[in-house]
């Protein structure tokens, strides 16, 4: 049987208050949900959770093994260090650091830029300023700076890898996919360098756009990361930003370096 | 008893373990393979040609290892991302988020030492991009910017065993393909499941 329940609330300056109804209880015996404590959201470890795990593997594996019975792995014919191909090509996963090798000089494609890429995963959990935003879910709109800055890294280094592995032909030419192949491209346009007073100025503006800019703009952003946080984040966040850019000089401008010094090129 | 949130196997939480089960396929796999092919640079090509041809399963075999390899370094960036985009590497599960990158450098690492193996057009020169890369690194490679080392003792010569590939190159990227590799991943991979429980679970609702 349903009750009404209203009371009367305290006495304020305005006079006496009437408190919401909050809820109906149904004068019935409890149910056993009510009386035994058992964590509804949860499951047991074993073995709930890993048989239904290994369901998924289950059917991953009749997936590989219908592969594997249909599409032959590739060999190519024996290695031949006198003759280099016209068309190479790394493994699929490392193509995207061999597209970068279009844009930048090996040091910077293939050692310089990873490092940085690695390093800067390595230091998410310390120089994320906040400790328990978002923990177990998707919470795009509460992480929209940490969120959008991984998943741009992850699109940058997937999309350059589909770059790599369906847009470059015979000599690393860009080709499109309908274009044919066996066609060789004419050589490179020629390419030019800034000036090394022009190359200073771009990388310094670059450098204070990005480091300076965000501080001034994001005062309490600044203010929880702190100085040191601050930094590193957002020298990380200026290598990654570079890359595009300067993908974006060597192929609309033809840019082949911003700075030209004896020892090293960017 | 552990428990753990309901509903976890979904799309997106069953990738750690998807990659664990493709590890699993290649390391049982792996040593089949093993049976048949001598590390030689005038036996490996051939080897690899008799695997795929002459020997019983032996296609079929290498076809699996192959094609598990190719989806685990799909499944280990994914679950990598899950865990980013559900920020599980929050505390207290730094040290596994540290861990996993990790795991994700040495599987990397397991797929580029791997495919050099058949010694095949496609792998010699493909670990040629890679050679010139360590070849060009900055201070430890003979041909990169402020090299302080001789080419017969940059990080290029000790990757290689010389200053080309050739024989010492393949022995000792089939010791790190076979031994180092995966021994330093499996014990590591223990130890990012082990972690999960110490660290108070997996990342559900809190």
């Amino acid at each position: 049987m349903a009750e009404k329940i209203v009371e009367e609330g305290p006495v304020t300056a305005e006079g006496k208050e009437k408190l919401r109804l909050l809820t109906v209880v149904r004068g019935e015996t409890l149910r056993n949900r009510d009386i035994y404590e058992r964590p509804p959201k949860y499951e047991l470890f074993f073995p709930n959770f890993v048989m239904k795990e290994l369901c998924v593997g289950l059917a991953f594996l009749i997936i590989i093994f219908m592969w594997a019975y249909f599409k032959d792995s590739p060999l190519y014919e024996l290695s031949d260090p006198a003759e280099t191909p016209s068309h190479i090509k790394a493994a699929w996963y490392f193509v995207g650091l061999q597209e970068m090798l279009a844009y930048f000089d090996p040091y910077l494609a293939g050692v310089i830029i990873p490092s940085m890429i690695l390093a800067g995963l390595y230091l998410i959990p310390f120089i994320d300023p906040d400790p328990v935003k978002g923990i177990g879910r998707f919470a795009f709109k509460e992480r929209k700076f940490a969120i959008g800055c991984f998943l741009g890294g992850v699109a940058m280094w997937y999309g350059l890898l589909l770059v790599g592995w369906f847009f470059r032909g015979p000599y690393w030419s860009f080709y499109w996919p309908w274009e044919d192949h066996s066609v060789v491209k004419a050589t490179e346009v020629a390419l030019w360098s800034f000036p090394l007073p022009a190359g200073i100025a771009f990388l310094v503006c670059y450098g204070m756009l990005v480091l300076i800019l965000p501080a001034v703009i994001f005062q309490n952003f600044f203010f929880r990361l702190g100085l040191i946080r601050y930094l590193i984040t957002f020298n990380l966040f200026a290598v990654m930003c570079f890359v595009p850019i300067k993908i974006l000089l060597r192929s609309a401008f033809s840019v082949k370096y911003i700075l030209v010094t004896p020892w090293f090129n960017i | 008893m552990k428990w753990v949130p309901l509903g976890l196997v979904r799309y997106t939480v069953c990738l750690g373990g998807l990659s664990v089960f493709f590890f699993l396929l290649c390391i049982l796999t792996g040593p089949f393979l093993m049976l048949y092919y001598v590390p030689d640079v005038n036996r490996a090509h051939a080897d690899v040609m008799d695997i795929m041809q002459v020997v019983p399963f032996g296609a079929f075999v290498r076809n699996v290892h192959r094609w598990s390899a190719c989806l685990m370094i799909v499944c280990v960036p994914a679950h990598m991302t899950r865990v980013f985009l559900q920020a599980a590497y929050k505390p207290p599960r730094q040290l596994n988020w540290l861990v996993g990158i990790t795991l994700l450098i040495l599987t990397y690492l397991m797929c580029f030492t791997g495919y050099m193996l058949p010694w095949d057009q496609e792998a010699y020169w493909g670990a040629t991009i890679g050679a010139t890369m360590a070849e060009n690194s900055p201070f430890l490679g003979a041909k990169g910017p402020f090299s302080v080392l001789p080419p017969d003792k940059d990080i290029h010569y000790i990757m290689l065993g010389g200053t080309v590939l050739d024989q010492p190159t393949l022995s000792r990227f089939f010791f790190a393909h076979c031994i180092a590799i995966p021994g330093a991943l499996a014990g590591l991979m223990g130890f990012h499941f082990f972690n999960i429980h110490r660290a108070g679970g997996m990342s559900g609702p809190l």
